[in-house]
């Protein structure tokens, strides 16, 4: 008894992780699953089929294209427009700063059935813009800005000055200071930022349910076939997806870790007059989120 | 010169900040402004203050309104109950599997929002040893967890309990575990030291993080679409079958509006309640980092 009032948040933490992972190892196991009818819900036996022919249907391959054509352009939008917000609340203070903040925060507060219902009423009154993948890109554009935002400030809040000064001060013009200094230190953070938005991007349903018109995403393409039974290609590639992103996320961590000791070592050596600022600033990456 | 780098923030902002006018607080205007509407699909609709779409779709769907309030605040609760002692574990129990265990807590997130859930459907279908297990230790009724109302709960609390656990451990992990040692030195029992200490220290990320789970829960259709029966509908469902088969545009509207006031109605009540500085505690400092 006494033990387990000694590890008891232990074992309720342990289930918790149970909890958490349990849906992902069924979906891993149900894309080796052999299934009698169209339903794959229940255990029938294994086999490698159906990683086999991953890509053998057409509608799921068009909307898995798709998919990625709208999260690459979003991400590149959301990505451009968000770093420019960031590079201005934290590099300036001007008239409207605390609107343009809750502007940022709003959209992230927002359930998704209010954005997608409210892009939906516009786009039904205004009747400009047919709803299709344009439509689409409007809206995963809007709700990724905000992340991006959030992510690359994070970055900027840490970062040491001192480095764009000296570049300044070795004749630099302010535009190769920006692309030679500024740029390559919060690249960690904009390419996170983009990551990032690539995923919302690429999982939304709700706000695409709402503003898709016809066309198909792979979140979409998913709750269409639900209702007649879901092939198991689709736990195939939602498998292959989990790895890619789980690399990729992997690939990120280290790559900002490096980026990090880059950072830290630099400034030491290149500003020795200021020798006592670059522990100044936080570590950055500690705010990545 | 001087006048060129004071436009220069407005420079940056312009394109990002248009972009968040006009397609998101323009269309909240025409959101409100649909549900004035009146007509049908058939007749045309026009915009002639019709304020009864308003009491008409709340008399009619008063049950999905308040199942979406009572569902979305057991879902929270259940993940506070569920996220604390997982954070708690994370922040001061793990050692070197902190970033392990902080991984597999957004794992979710890695695959599709719409497969974990029907990954969901696989564990509760009827044939599932899971609920078999659960109906030898006689918790389900009729030997059924699918379509019931837990069974949405329990897919609201998996599919939120990231935005929980992340909150709340990033307000633990601040706390300082010699405070603790030194109010067990004077003899304060682990009981009231976390009553005493460790919960209000923690206070900003329970605030957090219930926030952040109630409000997406609240709106959201996908579980109770999947895992829910008839009569487990919320109101996310009625909203987007009114939105998109029904085609009841200015009723859809009403109830998204009448949704968001609700929302907006419960977090002010709920940050009044447990005191502003808790919830702006967390967002005041990176905002103000250089203000």
């Amino acid at each position: 008894m006494s033990w387990l009032r000694r590890n008891g948040i232990s074992v309720v933490a342990g289930l918790a992780i149970v909890y958490m992972l349990l849906p992902i190892a069924v979906i891993i196991w149900f894309s080796f699953n052999d299934p009698a009818g169209k339903y794959n819900f229940t255990w029938v036996g294994f086999t490698l089929e159906h990683w086999k022919n991953a890509f053998s249907i057409p509608e799921l391959n068009d909307a898995l294209l798709t998919s990625i054509e709208l999260a690459a352009l979003a991400t590149l939008i959301a990505t451009v427009l968000g770093t420019l917000i960031a590079i201005a609340l934290v590099r300036h203070s001007f008239f409207g700063r605390r609107t343009a903040n809750f502007l940022i925060v709003i959209p992230m507060a927002t359930p998704e059935i209010i954005m997608g219902a409210s892009l939906l009423s516009f786009f039904l009154i205004l009747n400009i813009f047919s709803l299709g993948f344009q439509t689409l890109l409007i809206a995963h554009v809007m709700f990724c800005i905000s992340f991006v935002v959030v992510v690359v400030r994070s970055r900027l809040i840490g970062f040491d000055r001192s480095l764009e000064e000296a570049a300044r001060d070795l004749g630099a013009d302010a535009f190769t200071t920006f692309r030679k200094v500024t740029l390559p230190l919060l690249m960690p953070g904009i390419v996170g930022a983009a990551m990032l938005s690539f995923a919302l991007s690429v999982d939304d349903f709700v706000v695409s349910n709402f503003n898709s018109g016809t066309t198909v995403t792979f979140p979409l393409y998913i709750f269409g076939a639900a209702q007649r039974g879901i092939p198991v290609e689709v736990n195939v590639i939602a498998t292959i997806l989990f790895a890619v992103t789980v690399a990729a996320m992997g690939f990120t961590v280290w790559q900002q870790r490096r980026a990090e000791q880059l950072a830290a070592v630099r400034p030491e050596q290149e500003t020795e007059p200021f020798a006592g600022t670059p522990a100044f600033p936080p570590a950055p990456g500690t705010a990545g989120g | 010169m001087a006048g060129g780098r004071r436009l220069t923030p407005y420079f940056l902002l312009g394109p990002g900040i248009a972009w968040l006018i006009v397609f998101f607080v323009i269309p909240m205007y025409f959101m409100g402004r649909l549900s004035l509407y009146s007509g049908t699909l058939e007749t045309g609709f026009s915009f002639d203050w019709h304020w009864a779409n308003f009491s008409d779709s709340l008399t009619l769907y008063d049950e999905q309104f308040l199942r979406s309030f009572i569902y979305a605040g057991s879902a929270t609760v259940l993940c506070l109950l569920i996220g604390y002692p997982l954070a708690y574990a994370i922040a001061f129990k793990a050692g070197k599997w902190r970033n392990a265990l902080l991984f597999v807590v957004i794992a979710p997130f890695f695959t599709t929002y719409l497969i974990r859930t029907l990954a969901w459907e696989t564990i509760l279908s009827d044939q599932s040893p899971v609920v078999d297990a659960l109906d030898t230790v006689g918790l389900t009724s009729s030997g059924r967890v699918l379509a019931t109302g837990p069974a949405v709960i329990a897919g609201l609390t998996y599919n939120f309990l990231p935005f929980m656990v992340l909150p709340l451990y990033a307000s633990l992990e601040r706390v300082d575990e010699r405070l603790i040692e030194a109010a067990t030195d004077l003899y304060a029992s682990a009981r009231t030291a976390f009553r005493k200490l460790t919960l209000p220290l923690t206070m900003p990320g329970i605030v957090a993080g219930t926030l952040l789970t109630f409000i997406p829960a609240v709106g959201d259709y996908v579980n109770a679409f999947f895992l829910g029966g008839p009569s487990n509908k919320m109101i996310g469902n009625t909203i987007q079958s009114l939105y998109l088969t029904q085609r009841d545009y200015p009723a859809a509207a009403a109830l998204s509006f009448v949704l968001m006031a609700g929302i907006l109605a419960i977090v002010f009540i709920y940050i009044r309640f447990a005191g502003s500085e808790a919830l702006m505690g967390e967002e005041a400092e990176p905002a103000g980092a250089r203000a």
